[in-house]
């Protein structure tokens, strides 16, 4: 950013607060101490920092104790996690286990109900132990969050889970049963009852095998739908569908809203239907294959009726998973074609639910569809059918608006004044513009200020609902390059904090100011939501002793203080174990070599923080337990020896003797 | 004159009752307010601690009515074991388990002071008057005990000492401060409502004993 093209500093009214209060407090710590060296003012002229710079400081700063007005949950990308950060401070808070085992929170380490969970994950018998995650969606009721869920998918296998807010944990994963891979996952409906799973690489439907020869025919894009239900915080399987598209690489997807409710948008690329270069130099690579054409499709699905088709008997099945397939998806009229700028990224529907944005990645604008004229389009069945016979609708008719950006647009979100910003990867920019009636006068560029670097998505506070709050964006870059101190080679992404709170006059760079770079040092996020943090009220510690997460209820089997006991049954060992500062009851366990262990173990702190962690050694068991928290770890006691477990959470004075032994004597 | 009809004292005269009724209704309606502000102080906390240390910035706080106790109670106990204190399970069990009854007990003697219009009267009212005092000794004597009776195989030695009933203290990491509760307070405006009462009482019916007495 070029400090010295920016507009007059008295007329950015952050600037003037920043300088002002540095002033006042400056004069104030003058005449107290009569010293310049550790004043605010001195601190300023020895680091050399700009207003720009000490307005960043003063708006990002939280004393110790204050908590963010924003929380965004970002995707954790090859962690296979979901982050938890607070905005403007842009402080993690939380790193959620998803698809991957999380050492910290007993994710996967012999805590039985989270094993079991990653287990839902499996392709096959395989456990998959990483997963690509990509979008996170917030649930949403009436298209605004309501901080009750959220929802992630995993790119490399095709899966999503459903993590609860309340205690912030992991609930559920479903594999797809249809295809191998995903990307345009996930979205919620306006009222969370359906979570999209769009696809990505066209494959055989059902992980089946067919030779490349056999592409056109065989090879198949999907989207599905799965069916959520809040009461029982599950997605219901039996009760989802997907729809069999064609072999083009459906990317993002969005769900329409208000207006468009009921619809949802997919765009897509390689509607060449490239194949990829073999050894013998037939075909080009993809590269140059996937983005020959000047146009691709945005695919329009009347979802409404689609949900109506898949429970009628125009549907196959595929893998015991409901799949409507292509032709009945023409028939029905589920389906459309609009021509998009070719190599599209992001399809984002304005927060009144009456333009489609798409941003071709290939092409320096965005360009801007009305739901109403394509609605029109299809009444007027003003359409050619592509080869696959699905109704290409004519372009023209559907345009609203085409602005230029700048390069490599790839992703639009939008605030509370009706301007929408899109990142822009190659120019390494995002771009300010504003949208025509009924959100402001026209359509136009408005401004752009540089990222560092190659921005991918971006997030404004609640930017992707209905009513989007405007005041902070952040840009999720994929190269931090010059930004950190280089830990080797492999460098950490980098969210940028950027203050959309002015008019787009205030300043040369459309009113934004940059106020603050975030190192991601754990996997590439992609995308992330950001929700104002009043709307979320998670548990401070369970609501009462014995709280199972798994059923989010009160399991009558946890141990209580004054039942705890070891059973034995033949060779099966079960134990009812309490824990609380600072001691395990009973703490010393008698088992033989080969005995099946049942392990039953309950919090009974109600302390707000008050977790203490179970951890065997030599058996990779570590389970942690929240306040209130029951949990059971089972395992057969094969090596002989002697264990010493112990709390692996800091939990009082005495947390080193919080201990026991579990002693395995050998069987004879 | 019979002694019950010393113990109920005279019975006032209809013409005078017509003529200065509010000097004995008074004292009458004194002593029933006080016996319905005690009835309404077993629903209300009579002592409140309050504890305050880093690990805990909003605070604990037990709250103790005449029965039972209230608030972070299985908190502190998890926290008393350290320090070798006793549970409060144990404490005063005894004047738990018979406090409701003993207020209702020393409503009723009021309210049967309602009919008596001698000296006697004080027999049934001292007790309501002192027994704000007596539950503070009581509860002087249970901090003491709780200070004093540590459990010395405990990981956390603390020095013996003595809680004070109100105001400020420290115990380890924590400040405490103990305050009176609502019920409390209500129980020292009945006594004295009913200490004033009983010079209001003496005041009406002394002409009435000596005239009686005179007559006698």
């Amino acid at each position: 950013m070029n400090r010295d093209s920016v507009a007059p500093w008295w007329r950015n009214r952050a600037v003037m607060v920043g300088v002002a209060l540095v002033a006042a407090l400056s004069l104030i710590l003058t005449a107290c101490s009569g010293s310049n060296d550790a004043t605010y003012s001195g601190i300023i002229e020895d680091r050399g920092f700009t207003d720009d710079d000490v307005t960043a400081a003063l708006m990002t700063y939280l004393p110790s104790g204050e908590h963010d007005d924003y929380v965004i949950f970002a995707s954790g990308g090859h962690s296979g996690q979901v982050h938890v950060i607070g905005v403007p401070s842009m402080r993690l808070l939380k790193t959620i286990g998803v698809f991957t085992p999380e050492p910290w929170q007993g994710w996967g380490y012999g805590n039985k109900a989270t094993d079991e969970v990653l287990a839902q994950g499996n392709i096959g018998d395989r456990e998959i132990t990483w997963a690509d995650t990509h979008h996170p969606a917030l649930s949403e009721t009436e298209g605004d969050y309501d901080g009750d869920w959220v929802f992630i998918n995993d790119k490399a296998n095709a899966r999503v889970a459903v993590i609860d807010l309340r205690d912030f944990e992991t609930k559920q994963i479903v594999k797809n049963p249809v295809s191998i891979v995903d990307h345009g996952g996930t979205m919620v409906t306006p009222d969370t009852e359906w979570v999209i799973e769009g696809g990505q690489y066209a494959t055989p439907l059902g992980w089946e095998y067919a030779p490349i020869s056999e592409y056109n025919d065989t090879y198949r894009g999907m989207v599905t739908f799965w069916k959520f239900d809040r009461d029982s915080g599950r997605i219901l399987e039996d009760q989802s569908f997907a729809m069999e598209l064609p072999p083009y690489w459906q990317d993002i997807c969005d769900a329409g809203k208000l207006v468009s409710e009921g619809w949802v948008f997919c765009n897509s690329f390689n509607t060449e239907l490239a194949t990829g270069s073999g050894t013998d130099g037939s075909g080009d690579p993809f590269e140059a294959g996937a983005s020959a054409r000047d146009n691709d499709y945005l695919h329009v699905i009347n979802l409404e009726k689609a949900a109506e088709i898949a429970i009628s008997s125009a549907t196959i099945e595929v893998n015991g998973f409901t799949v409507i397939p292509l032709q009945t998806s023409i028939d029905e009229g589920l389906l459309y074609f609009v021509p998009e700028p070719k190599s599209p990224h992001g399809v984002d529907i304005a927060p009144k639910g009456d333009y489609i944005v798409i941003s071709g990645k290939l092409d320096p604008h965005v360009t801007v569809y009305s739901f109403e004229k394509i609605e029109k389009a299809i009444a007027d069945q003003n359409w050619v059918l592509e080869e696959y016979g699905v109704p290409v609708l004519d372009f023209d008719a559907t345009l609203e608006a085409q602005v230029e950006v700048g390069l490599g647009p790839l992703h639009t979100q939008f605030d509370d004044k009706g301007y929408a910003y899109t990142s822009l990867f190659l120019d390494s920019e995002v771009a300010r513009w504003s949208m025509g009636p009924p959100y402001r006068d026209s359509f136009e560029l408005d401004g752009t200020i540089g990222i560092h670097y190659n921005i991918g998505h971006l997030v404004t506070a609640e930017g992707d609902t209905v009513s989007p709050d405007g005041d902070w964006l952040v840009a999720l870059n994929k190269w931090s390059i010059d930004r950190f101190f280089p830990p080797g080679p492999l460098l950490p992404q980098n969210f940028q904090l950027i203050d959309i709170s002015q008019e787009a006059d205030t300043n040369e760079e459309g009113g934004m100011q940059l106020l603050y770079d975030m190192p991601i040092g754990f996997g590439e996020p992609h995308y992330a939501q950001m929700i104002k943090a009043d709307k979320l009220s998670p548990f401070e510690v369970y609501p009462e002793i014995g709280w199972d997460p798994a059923t989010m209820a009160v399991d009558p089997n946890a141990p209580m203080a004054g039942n705890e006991r070891v059973e034995r049954n033949g060779n099966e060992v079960e134990i009812w174990m309490t824990l609380v500062r600072s001691h395990y009851t009973p703490d010393r366990i008698e088992v033989k070599a080969g005995d099946h262990v049942t392990w039953h173990l309950t919090n009974i702190d109600t302390a707000f923080d008050a977790t203490h962690g179970f951890s065997i050694p030599g058996y990779n068991i570590n389970v942690s337990l929240e306040p209130g928290e029951t949990a059971t770890v089972e395992f057969v006691a094969e090596d002989a020896g002697v264990f010493p477990f112990y709390c692996s959470e800091f939990c009082s004075a005495l947390h080193l003797e919080m201990a026991g032994y579990f002693l395995v004597e050998p069987s004879e | 004159m019979s002694v019950l009809d010393r113990v109920l004292g005279p019975r006032i005269p209809k013409e005078e009752m017509r003529v200065s009724g509010g000097l004995y209704r008074v004292p009458l309606r004194l002593l029933t307010g006080a016996a319905i502000l005690l009835l309404v102080s077993l629903l209300l906390p009579y002592w409140i601690l309050n504890l305050k240390a880093p690990q805990y910035p909003d605070g604990l706080t037990v709250t103790a009515y005449v029965n039972r106790l209230e608030g972070d109670v299985a908190e502190l106990e998890g926290l008393n074991h350290y320090v070798g204190l006793g549970s409060f399970e144990d404490a005063a069990v005894l004047e738990r388990s018979i406090a409701v009854y003993a207020i209702v007990g020393l409503v009723a003697l009021l309210l049967a002071g309602l009919l008596i219009h001698s000296r006697w009267v004080l027999v049934l009212t001292v007790p309501a008057i002192l027994f704000p005092v007596v539950f503070l000794v009581d509860l002087q004597y249970h901090l003491y005990q709780f200070g004093h009776d540590l459990n010395p195989a405990a990981p956390f030695n603390l020095d013996e000492f003595t809680p004070p009933f109100f105001g400020p203290a420290e115990i380890a990491q924590f400040n405490t401060l103990a305050l009176p509760g609502p019920g409390l307070i209500l129980a020292f405006v009945a006594s004295g409502l009913i200490a004033y009462a009983m010079v209001l009482h003496r005041r009406a019916y002394k002409p009435l004993l000596e005239a009686l007495s005179e007559e006698g």
